[in-house]
């Protein structure tokens, strides 16, 4: 019962949240508003015993994804009224769609569960431990798709840095080139003469 | 009053469904509708967590682990297109993105 209560509470400030993300003026609060939303959903999650994830989800989505949003907000400055001028044009089609959606949606997971009596998740056994459960699987039996995830933000560090360097003209740096291919002849210059007593 | 599949399937339905509106919303502000994206895929997480607690598997919740990396790439890539876009255009309007028409 608390925690049918605790669901509803947490799922009602998450789509408050995600109603703020879609309807903020100023990017800044919607980010804001994102974070919120991450935060609820990672309470919902801790409710359905996913704790890893849901610990995973505040380290590093709210910790290192939205921060990199907030970087690139307040870097970009945006002019915020120019941003949203012209909102209404494919609002009343995107409503119509999105409540079509909806309907549809919430329609087949009422009928999957039609005429069945609505049961919990499974209770899991008295010393089950979520991170070490997930950990025995992760490294023995998807060990290879962990390894192509690594290779995926590997990818994402070089084509981030690749993207944005920036070169600048006048900027001093080295051409390894020009050095490699120097002759010592046009550095170096031998002179004989008579030494003097 | 038990929570289970139902609860987190419609929870996650509603939140796709607004993420949906807010792109159409959006639809000029590049930044939002980024954010729109990331709010899909929690929705998306959200299904697979309340089905790997429903079947009792954890490959789910491993599915999960492997979205929240592969969102987190994309997104880093999404926001360093953002920033050489406006580096080029000093603006990152939707509308005003159209070299490549004909």
């Amino acid at each position: 019962m608390f925690q049918a209560l605790l669901f509803y509470a947490f799922s009602g400030l998450l789509l408050a949240a995600a109603l703020g993300v879609i309807f903020s003026r100023n990017p800044v609060h919607a980010i804001m508003f994102l974070v919120a939303a991450f935060f609820q959903s990672a309470v919902l999650w801790l409710l359905a015993e996913a704790e890893f994830l849901a610990i995973i989800l505040v380290l590093v989505y709210v910790g290192a994804v939205m921060v990199l949003f907030l970087f690139v907000v307040m870097m970009l400055d945006i002019n915020v009224e120019q941003a949203r001028s012209g909102l209404s044009r494919y609002a009343p089609l995107g409503l119509i769609i999105t409540g079509l959606m909806i309907v549809e949606l919430i329609q087949v997971i009422r009928l999957r569960s039609e005429g069945q009596v609505l049961q919990g998740f499974a209770v899991n056994p008295e010393n089950y431990n979520n991170t070490e459960a997930l950990g025995a699987v992760l490294y023995t039996e998807h060990v290879y798709a962990f390894e192509i995830a690594s290779v995926i933000l590997l990818l994402a560090i070089v084509a981030a840095i690749t993207l944005t360097v920036s070169k600048r003209p006048g900027l001093k740096v080295q051409d390894i080139a020009m050095q490699v291919a120097v002759d010592p002849k046009d550095r170096v210059r031998i002179i004989k003469m008579e030494s003097e007593s | 009053m038990v929570i289970g599949l139902d609860h987190y399937l419609t929870i996650s339905a509603v939140l796709f469904t607004l993420a949906v509106a807010g792109i159409f919303i959006n639809r000029k502000n590049l930044i939002l509708l980024l954010m729109c994206i990331e709010l899909m895929l929690l929705a998306v997480n959200f299904n697979f967590i309340a089905f790997s607690r429903h079947l009792g598997d954890e490959t789910g919740q491993i599915f999960v682990f492997f979205i929240l990396t592969v969102a987190a790439a994309e997104a880093a890539i999404g926001l360093a297109i953002l920033v050489v876009l406006f580096r080029n255009r000093r603006s990152i309007n939707v509308n005003e993105l159209d070299e490549m028409k004909g």
